[in-house]
């Protein structure tokens, strides 16, 4: 045997790194607020050096602290508005694979009606009904991740409703409560718990998506996605740290949530923590 | 095809007929409740206070403002009905005719990318799905799950960073070149411009059908038909045309079907990059502008377009595994 580290302790290594990684950036994001405003001409368009080490835009404003505000906000808003999602998507998914066959219809019928309209286009329409800001961007990240986990939910509380052992409950007098506390809940949570955090990157996606086609936040607010936005005309003058270091940033960050997500999947499921 | 397959087919389309009517409802419901005032957006603070009263009303008028929603989403949807869509209020012409222009320059796109991303997408995961663990798997997994992580108008930005600024081979924006007039540009031209977005395109939608045909994949080459196949002494090859293809095939179609929703809506960010004037950019300046026709149209085409595909996956499924087309469940 060459490798001698175990499966589980790498999976929660990366767990954790990921999980620090994505802290240290909302942490940072937090205190870098105010160095993040400061515009000083002094020290305008500046390429990467060590002292400013993804450089300075025309406005003599450190990139670094810009990139880390930005995804702090854009991290923040993301994972606000998928939790809410995944809420909906859980209640949604009971209430369809519970409530007969009516709610089913409807539930899956939202759901076709949701996925019909391409995901950006239905941002693009949420945020103008909500007067675009800041409310839009939360509303239309919310009102449009559900649907998945909706499906996820409820194909796994029909699959839990033919068990046996679910049958057997019933069978021997206990209630409906008591069979979905004792016998459903613990199998559906992790499942919840996992689809909740594969979300978060998703929605980050799409926030920063939308707020750089100029529907989201104004320009006091470096979401990440302004930050790209406003790099984004000043690229033909060859100012390229502008838009690289800033979108690697985001991409660092919607890799961390997709290995925690990754990674607590395989820990919660036993089977594949050792492949 | 048997009658029972048609039956199926015609419930879809009707279920798709109903969709698209709720997508017009909803999408009409939605741009009713925005509290942006149309007039402020376009015409600007300062035009309008220079403005008599008369004036106001007449361009009050014009955008729509002060009427009932029912009433306007009636008129709106009578006149759909007999193909008039409506003037578009940011271009000043029939929205039936900006939607063509556009269409067309996004059609383009968007089809080049769809065929590109589904046939490289499918190769390179049933390459990754039969040498799994290996080199090339390892490669290509990295490479789609970096991908997916990964938003598409970033991938543009430095596609145009290194192609448009650096090299100056590609062109850095727009569908045909400017002060060309129009007969004179060239189809060479066209397809110049539209290189960079198509790639950018092909390269974000190549990792979702990669990675479930991958899945697949591994799942066929586990089987024990394959494993009985391996002991007859048959070639990768011709496991993969004999026993991985039809089975994998029926799936990545479905997949790449039901992703004409997302190439829809990468398009509309990569269009904003390379102010390609497509659809997408089109939808953006009508969000922005508050051009309610146009943008209900550019809705429903694109919703038309999400069904359609959704569709045509069902019945391609049918053909494809004759278990479907009996009427049994695929396992």
């Amino acid at each position: 045997m060459k490798k001698k580290i175990n499966g589980r302790t790498l999976l929660l290594f990366w767990l954790v790194l990921s999980v620090l990684f994505l802290t240290a950036v909302c942490i940072g994001g937090s205190f870098l607020d105010e160095t993040a405003r400061v515009t000083d001409f002094s020290r305008k368009n500046i390429s990467p050096c060590i002292q400013y080490p993804f450089g300075t835009d025309w406005l003599g404003r450190d990139m670094f602290a810009r990139t880390i505000r930005g995804l702090s906000i854009s991290i923040l808003i993301g994972v606000c508005a998928a939790s809410v999602s995944a809420v909906a998507a859980f209640l949604l998914g009971v209430v369809s694979a519970t409530m007969g066959k009516m709610a089913d219809g409807i539930v899956t019928w939202l759901i076709d009606l949701v996925m019909g309209i391409p995901h950006m286009l239905l941002l693009i329409l949420i945020c103008v009904a909500s007067g675009r800001g800041l409310k839009g961007v939360i509303l239309g990240v919310a009102l449009t991740h559900w649907t998945s986990l909706t499906r996820l939910i409820r194909g796994e509380v029909l699959q839990l409703k033919e068990q046996n052992y679910v049958k057997i409950a019933y069978k021997l007098g206990k209630g409906r409560w008591y069979v979905a506390m004792k016998h459903m809940a613990p199998q559906l949570f992790p499942q919840f718990v996992v689809g909740l955090v594969l979300l978060f990157p998703h929605a980050i996606l799409h926030e920063s998506g939308i707020t750089f086609l100029g529907f989201g936040l104004s320009n006091e607010q470096p979401a990440i996605g302004i930050i790209l936005s406003e790099a984004m005309k000043y690229l033909v003058t060859g100012k390229w740290w502008l838009a690289l270091f800033p979108g690697i940033m985001l991409v660092l960050t919607v890799i961390c949530f997709y290995t925690m997500g990754d990674s607590l999947r395989k820990l919660i499921d036993p089977a594949s923590a050792h492949q | 095809m048997s009658s029972s397959m048609g039956k199926t087919i015609g419930k879809n389309i009707i279920r798709m007929i109903l969709l698209v009517i709720a997508v017009s409802i909803a999408a009409f419901t939605l741009m009713t409740l925005s509290p942006i005032d149309p007039l402020q957006a376009n015409v600007g603070q300062a035009a309008l206070g220079s403005m008599s009263q008369e004036q106001i009303a007449k361009l009050e008028e014009y955008w729509g403002v002060g009427q009932p929603p029912l009433q306007r989403y009636l008129a709106w949807a009578k006149d759909f009905f007999t193909g008039d869509m409506g003037v578009s209020l940011l271009y000043r012409q029939e929205v039936s005719k900006v939607i063509a222009v556009k269409l067309g320059n996004s059609m383009f796109l968007m089809v080049m990318a769809w065929v590109f991303s589904g046939i490289l997408g499918f190769v390179l995961g049933a390459v990754a799905g039969m040498h799994r663990g290996r080199a090339a798997d390892k490669i290509i997994r990295g490479y789609c799950l970096t991908v997916s992580s990964t938003p598409a108008f970033w991938i543009a930005m430095l596609l145009l960073i290194v192609f448009g600024v650096w090299l100056k081979v590609l062109p850095i924006g727009l569908s045909v070149p400017i002060g060309v007039e129009a007969s004179g540009v060239t189809f060479l031209d066209r397809v110049r411009h539209a290189i960079l977005p198509a790639v950018t395109l092909s390269i974000t939608g190549i990792s979702n059908i990669a990675l479930h045909t991958r899945e697949k994949m591994i799942d066929i080459m586990e089987s024990d038909y394959v494993l009985f196949a391996r002991a007859r002494g048959e070639s990768n090859w011709q496991i993969f045309k004999n026993h991985g293809f039809r089975n994998v095939i029926g799936p990545a179609m479905t997949l790449q079907f039901a992703a004409i929703s997302e190439i829809f809506g990468g398009s509309v960010l990569v269009e904003q990059v390379f102010s390609y004037p497509g659809l997408g950019q089109a939808a953006v300046s009508a969000g922005l502008g508050s051009d309610l026709p146009l943008l209900m149209a550019i809705t429903i085409i694109s919703a038309l377009f999400v069904f359609g595909g959704n569709l045509i996956a069902n019945i391609l499924y049918g053909v494809i595994d004759p278990r479907i087309r009996k009427g049994e469940k695929a396992v």
